[in-house]
Order: structure tokens, then C-alpha cells, then sequence
């Protein structure tokens, strides 16, 4: 068990920086999940904590050591590798008592541990097999199985869940998450796949080209993002975005997209009067635009006018792409509506959840 | 779709009544494959026949060495020839020192060149690329070359005479050698060795009980190779040793036939013995060798 500190870290390869003076404290048995595109430096911070990488500068802590220069095996972590990494010519036995053999521990107690974890894992029958014998999710369970044996401080697991098929990743996800509550430990977890982040991480840092983000509760991420990117990146389908200005005066302040205004309600007017007459970007969630019919009661709403051009039923949701004035967007209503392709209707816009964004920065304003 | 299946021999109507009927596409494949197979026979025959001769020469009296035309089926076969090539010269020495050397040679080769393999495909290491290039461009030098230096610096250091100038060398590790492992490592995901670093072992063990198990095909290419090149070794030992009873067997035949010339039964015999344990190498370790040859096919791609 221990906190986990990134200290002004950066990381580059010649000219190329991959992780840019990334500050993060990690409490002791949190879950913290870094996500964001390939390339981001998301699994090159992973792997420098591991101590596969070297730092280029700052200082990375685990506990109240600095372990820069600790070779991995004594960091007290374990890792998970999105190939697993198992090793093909040991049993799954073996594989899971090859670290504690390396570290003398002795024979009955590397049984019992290996067997304690098995059991946890149900891989119990499978002891005896070689990997090359196991389906995709029997190698995965191996992998953590290989990185609880060890008991370690930390564990990093970089995308393993990449692998799986779509079903088995939800239930892998459900099963990480239990043993996260169960052992206890602190997790950095590593995935370019937002769901995944946002289900199991306790916390969520949101990289982008080496930089960090935003690091927050999934909450607080989904409700208050930072910037353009982390509002566009976190949730699915992704927020909707126009460029816009905002006009007004008197007490009444408009959104300005050119294909629709809308009004902002009094109450929220206060943070962007200093931008009136200035370039935007209006952000709304597809999930806070609603067919009329059924929008939930006393939100402010704003009617815009648009076709529809595709209809997704979800079954509990129906995902409406909708074109207004050459803009398109996509909106998720209640199932019951009436849109059908090709009908101009009139959408209306939650104007109590609309996020506005500095075009210049694209820095969240609020 | 039901045109295609109709016509092809696949539907259960076709494939009876094509089971009797000679097509013309059949009679040509036929006599196609008839054709390369008496050609692979002929060419095996060419390829059989001298080791024949060797075998059948190796078991006549003197005297039917020479009968025209060849007797390929000795009258009374003489296996006491073999025994008398013993009597003759130390040829169990010579069996023994061919093994010594050979054995000692091989080891060495297989360590070391695993080793340096490992070291230029798992471990990042500044300038490990142009070691690496330095390393290649020595296999474009001829081992004749560097003969007389070599004579020399061993001759300084007074193993003239002695079996080390034989299989030290290979402990030093051979390019091709570390080439061609080096090529299998570079195959195997890294993520075995970081897994193993985080799992708490040093490079010596992660090269021991990761890699090493994992590069068996390779190995047992390598150990062939340098198996066969220590056993069949002429120019080494024919310039290093010079007491008749340090021979290895192909100096040592060397020896039998400039003495015993005459006596082809008897060097025939000598032969026999002495390529006896190459056949059964081959034979134990066919599927390694035809490895090691695509290995090398890789090299020159």
C-alpha cells in the first residue's frame, strides 16, 4: 500500500517529448485511470513508474521514496501487460510463482498464495496448462493472477483488457473493480477506451500529446471538463460543438451559432458577460437535447430547427443525427419519439447543462 | 452458385463418378509427379551411391577392392577390417579427440553466442548497433585470412601442440552463430523480459529461464552447425597438432590413407567409423537441421 507522486515528469525520445511535465499525486488505494488517444504518453508514464523507462526529468515517488533510479523488481509493484506477457514454456503455475521464487519466498508459501489467488481468480483447474492452452480471458486472469501473488504496493496495469472480445471486457471490468475493493491496493490503470475509465477509475487523469489534461472523478470530469478536448473525449456518443458568439445586452445574453441563438437563462449569464461579442465554443451533450415531447419539466430549453438524417434505436434510447444548415449533430432522445428520417422538427436544447468554451485556448469557461 | 457447385468434383454426384474417370487434367498430374519423383531417385542414387562404395569397399578383403565390374555386395563380408584399422593406428584416439574437441567447441559456441545474442537483442545499450555492424562485417572476412595471425598469436602463447587453438575460439562467440540467434530473440515480445524484470530477475536469469528456453529451434541450429564444423575441422588440427595420437578423425584419415594407401578396404573402414556419428546425427536431429537451413534462407533475405 502506498501514494504514488509524478513530480514535474517528462519524458523524451531525442526531439520527440512524450510525457510533458506531468504532476500527479496518486493517494494510497485509489484507482486511478489514465486515458487518452494512442501516443498521448499515457502507457510511457506507466512504464516509467514501472521503471522500464527511463526519466528524462523530475522525480517519481512511490511511498515517500524517490525511485528514479530503483531497478523495477524493487519498486514493490506489479504489472499487468496488455499481451499479458506470460511466459509460454512455464505452467500457469509457474508462471504465477516465478516472482516469488526470484524472491526466496519459501515453497509452502508460494503454494499457498498461488492457490489462494487461483481460487480467487477461478483459474484453480487450470494450473498445470501452458498459456498456449488458455482462451483469451484464462490468459488474462493469469496476468493478474501473476501480479497478486506478489502482494505488491502498486499495481500498474497497461490496457489489459485490450484483448478481450466486447462481453468478456464488461465482465473483466466488473471483476477488476471487485478486486480493486477487495485487495485494497492502490491501481494505475492505463486505456484509451473511455468507458473503461470512466466505470472503474475512482479518479481519471485525461492526457493529450504528453500533457496532462485534467485529472478528476469521472463526475466531475463528465460534468465539469476543462477544455474542449477532455468534453469531446470523455462520454459517448461525444459532446456536440459550435462555434459561436455570443451577442446580447440588457440582462438577456444569446448563443450565436448562426444556424440557431439561443438564450442563456439569467442565473448563468455571470461568467461569460466579460465575453460578450466574442468568439466561442457552445458545447452540449447529445443526452441534453430532447425531443420536445419529452423533455423533462422546468429545464430551460431552446427550440432549434434541423432534419433529421439517421435514426439509431438503442431500444432504451433513440440516437438522433440531426443537420442543421449543413451542422450536423446527434441527439439522444426518449425512445417514444416521434423523429423519423427526413423530418424537420424542432430539438430542444437543456440550456441549464451547455458548456461554453474560449475558441482561442479552448479552455472551459464558467 | 448452384452453377459452380454442380460443376465441381465437390458435389457428391461428381466426386463418385471422378474417382474412375481419367481426366486429361489428372493423367498430366500424374505423369507430372511420376516424372519429378524418378528425377528426386536418380539424383538421391548419385547422391547414395559413393557413401555405398564407401560401405561396401569398407567390408572386402583387399583383394576385391579393385573387381571389375563393381561388386556392390561383398562375398564374405570382412567387418574385421574395422578392427584392424584399431590395430593399426590409434583410432580410438583419434575418435576420442574429435569428440573432445568437438564437444568442447560446440559448448562453448552455443554459450557464448547465446549470450552475445542476448545481450544485442535484449538489452539497450549505447552503440549496440554498430557492435553489431562490426560483428557482421567480420563474416564477409574469409577464416583463411586471418590463419597466420592467428598461428601466430597462439603459437606466442605456446598452445601449438596443444587441443585449445581447437575449441577456445568458440567460447568467444561466432558471428554467424550470434546472427542467426540473434535474428530468433529479436522475434520474441520484450514485454517477457520486462515482465520478468518486474517479476524480480536480473538479465543473467531472464536470459536463463525466459529467453534461453524460448530460442530452443535456434539453439539446436546453432549447436548443429558449430557440431558439424568442430567435427569436420581439417585445417585446424591439421596445423596445430602434429603427435599422431592427438589426431582427430579427419587429419587422422589423412594419415591412414598416406600411410596405408594401398589398403583402401582399411581407409574405407576408417571412413565409415568416422562418418557414422554425423548419419545419426542427422538422423536424430533431422527437423533441426532443415530448421537451420531456413534460418540461414532468412539470413539472405
Amino acid at each position: 500500500m502506498a501514494n504514488v507522486k509524478f513530480e514535474h515528469v517528462t519524458k523524451r525520445y531525442g526531439d520527440v517529448v512524450a510525457v510533458n511535465d506531468l504532476n500527479i499525486e496518486v493517494n494510497d488505494r485509489e484507482f486511478l485511470v489514465f486515458v487518452g488517444p494512442s501516443g498521448c504518453g499515457k502507457t510511457t508514464s506507466l512504464r516509467m513508474l514501472a521503471g522500464l523507462e527511463e526519466i528524462s526529468e523530475g522525480n517519481i515517488y512511490i511511498g515517500d521514496r524517490v525511485v528514479n533510479d530503483v531497478p523495477p523488481k524493487d519498486r514493490d509493484i506489479a504489472m499487468v501487460f496488455q499481451s499479458y506477457a506470460l511466459y509460454p514454456h512455464m505452467s500457469v503455475y509457474d508462471n504465477m510463482a516465478f516472482g516469488l521464487k526470484l524472491r526466496r519466498v519459501p515453497k509452502a508459501e508460494i503454494d499457498r498464495r498461488v492457490k489462494e489467488a487461483a481460487k480467487r481468480l477461478g483459474i484453480e483447474a487450470l494450473l498445470d496448462r501452458k498459456p498456449k492452452q488458455l482462451s483469451g480471458g484464462q490468459r488474462q486472469r493469469v496476468a493478474v493472477g501473476r501480479a497478486i501473488v506478489r502482494n505488491p504496493a502498486v499495481f500498474l496495469m497497461d490496457e489489459p483488457l485490450s484483448n478481450l472480445d466486447a462481453k468478456l471486457r464488461v465482465q473483466a471490468r466488473a471483476e477488476i473493480s471487485k478486486l480493486h475493493m477487495q485487495l485494497g491496493t492502490t491501481f494505475i490503470y492505463v486505456t484509451h477506451d473511455q468507458v473503461e475509465a470512466m466505470t472503474m477509475g475512482t479518479r481519471i487523469a485525461v492526457m493529450k500529446d504528453g500533457l496532462l489534461q485534467q485529472i478528476d472523478t469521472p463526475q466531475n470530469l463528465y460534468d465539469r471538463p476543462d477544455n474542449v478536448f477532455v468534453a469531446g473525449f470523455i462520454g459517448s456518443p461525444s459532446m456536440n460543438f459550435f462555434e459561436a458568439t455570443l451577442t446580447g445586452g440588457d440582462g438577456e445574453m444569446f448563443v450565436d451559432a448562426g444556424v440557431f441563438r439561443v438564450k442563456i437563462p439569467a442565473e448563468r449569464q455571470e461568467p461569460y458577460k466579460s465575453l460578450k461579442g466574442k468568439q466561442v465554443i457552445f458545447g452540449l451533450r447529445p443526452e441534453n437535447m430532447h425531443d420536445p415531447e419529452y423533455a423533462p419539466p422546468g429545464i430551460h430549453q431552446a427550440l432549434v430547427e434541423s432534419k433529421v438524417e439517421v435514426t439509431e434505436l438503442m431500444g432504451n434510447e433513440v440516437i438522433v443525427y440531426l443537420n442543421a444548415k449543413d451542422k450536423s449533430f446527434l441527439a439522444r432522445v426518449d425512445p417514444r419519439s416521434k423523429m423519423r428520417v427526413g423530418n424537420s422538427v424542432g430539438i430542444a436544447f437543456d440550456m441549464d447543462r451547455f458548456h461554453i468554451f474560449d475558441k482561442q485556448t479552448e479552455r472551459a469557461v464558467r | 452458385m448452384n452453377l459452380a457447385q454442380a460443376d465441381s468434383p465437390s458435389s457428391q454426384y461428381g466426386r463418385q463418378a471422378g474417382k474412375n474417370v481419367l481426366t486429361p487434367r489428372r493423367v498430366r498430374r500424374a505423369v507430372g509427379r511420376g516424372l519429378v519423383h524418378i528425377l528426386m531417385i536418380l539424383l538421391g542414387i548419385t547422391f547414395l551411391m559413393p557413401l555405398a562404395w564407401v560401405l561396401s569397399t569398407s567390408l572386402k578383403y583387399r583383394a576385391e577392392v579393385f573387381v571389375q565390374p563393381i561388386q556392390w555386395i561383398p562375398s564374405d563380408p570382412q567387418f574385421s577390417n574395422y578392427l584392424e584399422v584399431f590395430r593399426l593406428v590409434p583410432f580410438g584416439n583419434f575418435i576420442f579427440n574429435s569428440f573432445y574437441v568437438t564437444i568442447m567447441g560446440t559448448v562453448g559456441a552455443v554459450l557464448s553466442s547465446v549470450t552475445v545474442a542476448f545481450a544485442l537483442s535484449r538489452i539497450r545499450w549505447p552503440g549496440r548497433n554498430i557492435v553489431f555492424a562490426v560483428l557482421m562485417a567480420t563474416l564477409m572476412l574469409p577464416g583463411i585470412v586471418t590463419l597466420v595471425p592467428v598461428f601466430v598469436m597462439f603459437s606466442r602463447i605456446g598452445w601449438v601442440g596443444t587441443f585449445f587453438p581447437l575449441w577456445v575460439p568458440s567460447w568467444f562467440g561466432g558471428a554467424f552463430y550470434i546472427f542467426l540467434i540473434r535474428q530468433y530473440m529479436m522475434t520474441l515480445p520484450i514485454e517477457l523480459d520486462e515482465a520478468a524484470r518486474i517479476d524480480g530477475a536480473s538479465h543473467f536469469r531472464v536470459m536463463w529461464q525466459v529467453i534461453i528456453p524460448l530460442c530452443g529451434p535456434a539453439i539446436a541450429s546453432v549447436a548443429i552447425f558449430a557440431f558439424l564444423a568442430h567435427y569436420n575441422d581439417f585445417i585446424g588440427p591439421l596445423i596445430y597438432i602434429s603427435k599422431n595420437e592427438m589426431y582427430t578423425l579427419p587429419v587422422g584419415l589423412l594419415w591412414i590413407q598416406g600411410r596405408y594407401g594401398n589398403f583402401w578396404h582399411l581407409v574405407m573402414a576408417a571412413s565409415m567409423m568416422s562418418i557414422a556419428p554425423i548419419i545419426a546425427l542427422f538422423f536424430v536431429a533431422q527437423r533441426y537441421f532443415v530448421q537451420g537451413i531456413q534460418f540461414t534462407g532468412l539470413a539472405g533475405r
